[in-house]
């Protein structure tokens, strides 16, 4: 009786989840595909490691840290943009994406440097 | 290899014989031939010349007196340098007398009138002189004028003036200044003041007072007192200040001394009496140089003793002996040479063996017999040996006797003269034979007669509880016991192990036994075979045995725990200059790469996200409405799209080949056409959205 019941929760927590998700505006669901692109970039390259061992750990790292890295300015550019956070009302979205590039370049400049 | 051991034996325990008996006794030979043949090779001119004046003069002196001929080619350009110097007027003293000497010798034709300008000239020096060198070079010149022409007066007026200016420079130890102002006085420069004092005796044209010669007469006594010795008879003289006038080396020295004494030997007409000791040492010394290095060095050995040679009084005789060994077996003769210090044959005299000292003891035998003179080779004979003469190493003392009384004035004889000699024979070795004896016992279980003229042999067998005994008899031609220098009983093992026993004697028996049990521990408990040898040697046994015996077999017990370890043998001497072992360097093994194909597989999985995106795009239906219409507006963002492909491409390119300045520098560039255009992109863009949001 219980199993059924949590299952069911499960899945009615997923379907509002999902239509939830429905009405997120579309600049945020394209930031969110790109978080997930990079996200799992990253796992494959650790998957890889794991079969060949780390030998040049360098290239490693900076293969994972670059996928981490966008990721995490990628989440920082979603803060800033979402129109319901009131914290950034005043910062205009274009001002956010500028950021955003600049950040990114950096920090590909710098993995490009540790890859080696 | 074992004849060879065996001379270098003798000839080190030679060589450490002469040296003990050195200092009593010892040899001088007179100029002989090798001497001639250094004076060749030394004196080398190369294209006619020996360099100065002052060397040809050494070298053409030297050959005069040795009887060396000298090349015409050689006279032609030497007589043209000595014409030079002495016909120029800018030539200083020194070379004007450089070039008189050598003239002497050459005898180049120089005309009257050149010889009168250089005795006027030397006259006017000798009067305005001041220092030593000045009044020798002077004096030494006119005097070599006098020899070479007789047309020139060379005569000095006030001798006596000169010879007391000369004198007093002189010093109370009979040494001689250099010059007034200089406190430091030189034995050689005594010479040259003595030379130049001759001189002055033999130019004077009226006779000089007769209280100066006979001071001058106390100071050579004096200056003679100053010689110092060796123990072994020689003299000679040595500058105890260093100067920088004169040379410092005792050859020098003496020679100049020498010189000094003979001239003014020759000069005056008094009787000198010169101590006869010391000029005999003093040719001695001059002698026991043998032949010397360098050129230098023989022009002073062949000049002094030309000096002693041809001196008025006190001519030196010398007793050498051709051969210092006498051999009993080949009935040698010792034989004896009187000669001059040049090797001219003496005056008549007789020569008497008076004692015989052996070495190592005090006594000596008297013998007083003389040795007949053999006129064709001019040496004097022993005859035969005296009787209780032995082989060994003995010191003859000889005496000098002269026929003619008369003579005894001029020559020196010197007394006693101590020689050392070696006699020398054939040494029997009788009964020698070898044993393995039974330890408590003493029977003799086996028993080997050696034959120690031929090789030999024997394999004998012993356990560590036997002996083994070595004997044999030495006696002396004349059947005296006789006690070598060396007698060793050498065994070797088979691994290269050495062991050295000495022989000991009594009387004429040799007698060395082998106590295997209390040897055990010294043999290292080597059991096995041991080759033995036998060495019996002395300089004066002319057959000296370096024989091997034969093997012994040694059978030892084992060695105990805390035994001693054999030494380990040397290994060749010559392998450690030889090439070394090849070095492997043992590099870190390379990480292990995954194979390409995996490395390609995940190349292309890596890629599939991004191909996901893209799918994830076009599922949301992005569009690009946003881009703005207008001309300038859309030019911009272009640009800035095309900026940031820009930035990654060098990105690309910094990875693939540039270096981080390079990019860096690019870069910057980049960043800021970037930021400009990326500017007007974005607040073209927002403008055009806030502009949606107000209307």
């Amino acid at each position: 009786m219980g199993r059924t019941t949590t299952s069911k929760d499960a899945q009615a927590l997923f379907h509002s989840l999902r239509s939830a998700y429905v009405a997120t505006p579309a600049n945020l669901k394209i930031i969110d595909l790109y978080i997930i692109f990079a996200v799992v970039t990253a796992v494959i390259q650790v998957v890889y490691m794991a079969i060949v061992g780390s030998f040049p750990f360098n290239s490693f790292l900076s293969g994972v840290l670059s996928c981490v890295g966008t990721a995490v300015l990628a989440v920082c550019l979603r803060i800033q943009v979402n129109k319901e956070n009131r914290e950034f009302k005043d910062l205009p979205p274009e001002r956010a994406f500028a950021d955003f590039v600049l950040c990114n370049l950096v920090l590909h400049l710098v993995i490009m440097n540790f890859l080696g | 290899m074992a004849r060879n051991s065996g001379l270098l034996v003798l000839a080190s325990v030679l060589l450490a014989s002469i040296v003990s008996i050195c200092d009593s006794a010892g040899i001088f030979n007179p100029i002989s031939d090798s001497h001639r043949s250094a004076a060749l090779e030394l004196f080398s001119s190369s294209d006619g010349s020996f360099g100065s004046l002052e060397e040809t003069y050494e070298a053409l002196r030297t050959f005069e007196v040795l009887g060396i001929e000298k090349e015409p080619l050689t006279r032609t350009s030497v007589c043209a340098s000595v014409s030079d110097a002495l016909t120029s007027t800018s030539s200083s003293l020194k070379d004007l007398f450089q070039a008189l000497r050598v003239n002497g010798i050459l005898k180049c034709e120089l005309n009257d009138k050149a010889f009168a300008e250089i005795v006027s000239r030397l006259k006017d020096s000798v009067n305005s002189a001041n220092s030593l060198f000045d009044f020798y070079h002077s004096i030494g010149g006119l005097m070599l004028i006098k020899d070479q022409t007789s047309e020139v007066d060379v005569h000095l007026g006030d001798a006596d003036r000169i010879f007391r200016s000369i004198k007093a420079l002189s010093q109370s130890d009979g040494r001689w200044r250099y010059s007034s102002n200089n406190p430091e006085s030189s034995t050689y420069a005594a010479g040259m003041a003595l030379e130049t004092l001759a001189g002055v005796v033999s130019l004077a044209s009226s006779e000089i007072d007769h209280s100066l010669v006979a001071t001058l007469k106390n100071d050579i006594m004096k200056l003679l007192d100053g010689v110092e010795r060796y123990d072994d008879g020689t003299c000679y003289f040595d500058e105890k200040f260093v100067d920088a006038h004169g040379p410092q080396d005792p050859l020098s020295a003496s020679l100049s001394v020498v010189r000094g004494i003979t001239a003014f030997a020759s000069a005056t007409q008094e009787s000198l009496n010169l101590p006869g000791d010391k000029i005999l040492g003093l040719a001695k010394f001059f002698l026991g140089v043998e032949i010397p290095g360098s050129a230098k060095d023989l022009y002073h050995q062949i000049d002094a003793l030309s000096c002693l040679e041809n001196s008025r009084v006190s001519v030196p005789l010398i007793l050498s002996l051709p051969a210092t060994v006498i051999s009993v077996s080949r009935k040698d003769q010792l034989k004896v040479r009187v000669n001059t210090v040049l090797g001219s044959a003496g005056p008549p005299l007789s020569v008497k063996l008076m004692q015989i000292f052996s070495s190592g003891s005090k006594d000596a035998s008297v013998i007083d017999q003389e040795l007949k003179f053999d006129p064709e080779r001019a040496v004097h004979v022993l005859e035969t040996l005296p009787k209780n003469v032995d082989v060994g190493k003995y010191i003859f003392s000889f005496e000098i006797s002269l026929n003619d009384p008369e003579h005894k004035k001029r020559y020196i004889t010197g007394g006693r003269t101590k020689v050392p000699v070696y006699i020398t024979g054939v040494i029997e070795v009788n009964n020698a034979e070898i044993a393995v004896l039974d330890s408590d016992i003493g029977s003799i279980e086996i028993q080997k007669k050696l034959d120690l003229a031929r090789e030999n042999d024997v394999a004998l067998s012993a356990n560590h509880l036997q002996k083994l005994r070595l004997s044999f008899q030495l006696s002396t031609p004349f059947g005296k016991a006789f006690k070598p220098h060396q007698a060793f009983l050498k065994l070797r093992h088979e691994s290269g192990v050495e062991h050295t026993f000495v022989v000991g004697n009594s009387g004429k028996k040799f007698e060395i036994i082998l106590d295997f049990l209390g040897l055990v521990d010294k043999f290292f408990y080597l059991s096995g075979k041991y080759d033995l040898q036998l060495t019996v040697g002395d300089s004066v046994m002319e057959n000296s045995i370096l024989k091997p015996l034969g093997h012994v077999e040694l059978d030892l017990p084992d060695a105990p725990e805390k035994a001693a370890r054999p030494p380990s043998q040397p290994i060749d001497l010559y392998s450690r200059y030889g090439p070394k072992a090849e070095i492997i360097h043992i590099f870190r093994a390379p990480e292990k790469r995954p194979p390409r194909e995996l490395s390609l597989a995940f190349l292309g999985l890596v890629l599939l996200p991004f191909f996901g995106f893209l799918a994830g795009l076009l599922h949301l239906r992005v569009n690009l409405k946003n881009l703005p219409r207008s001309t300038v507006p859309a030019t911009f963002a272009i640009l800035f799209h095309l900026g940031i492909a820009s930035v990654l491409l060098l990105y690309a390119l910094f990875w693939f080949k540039l270096d981080l300045f390079t990019t860096l520098k690019a870069l910057g560039f980049l960043g800021i056409f970037l930021m400009f255009v990326g500017h007007r992109t974005l607040s073209h863009l927002a403008s055009v959205s806030a502009k949606l949001k107000s209307a």
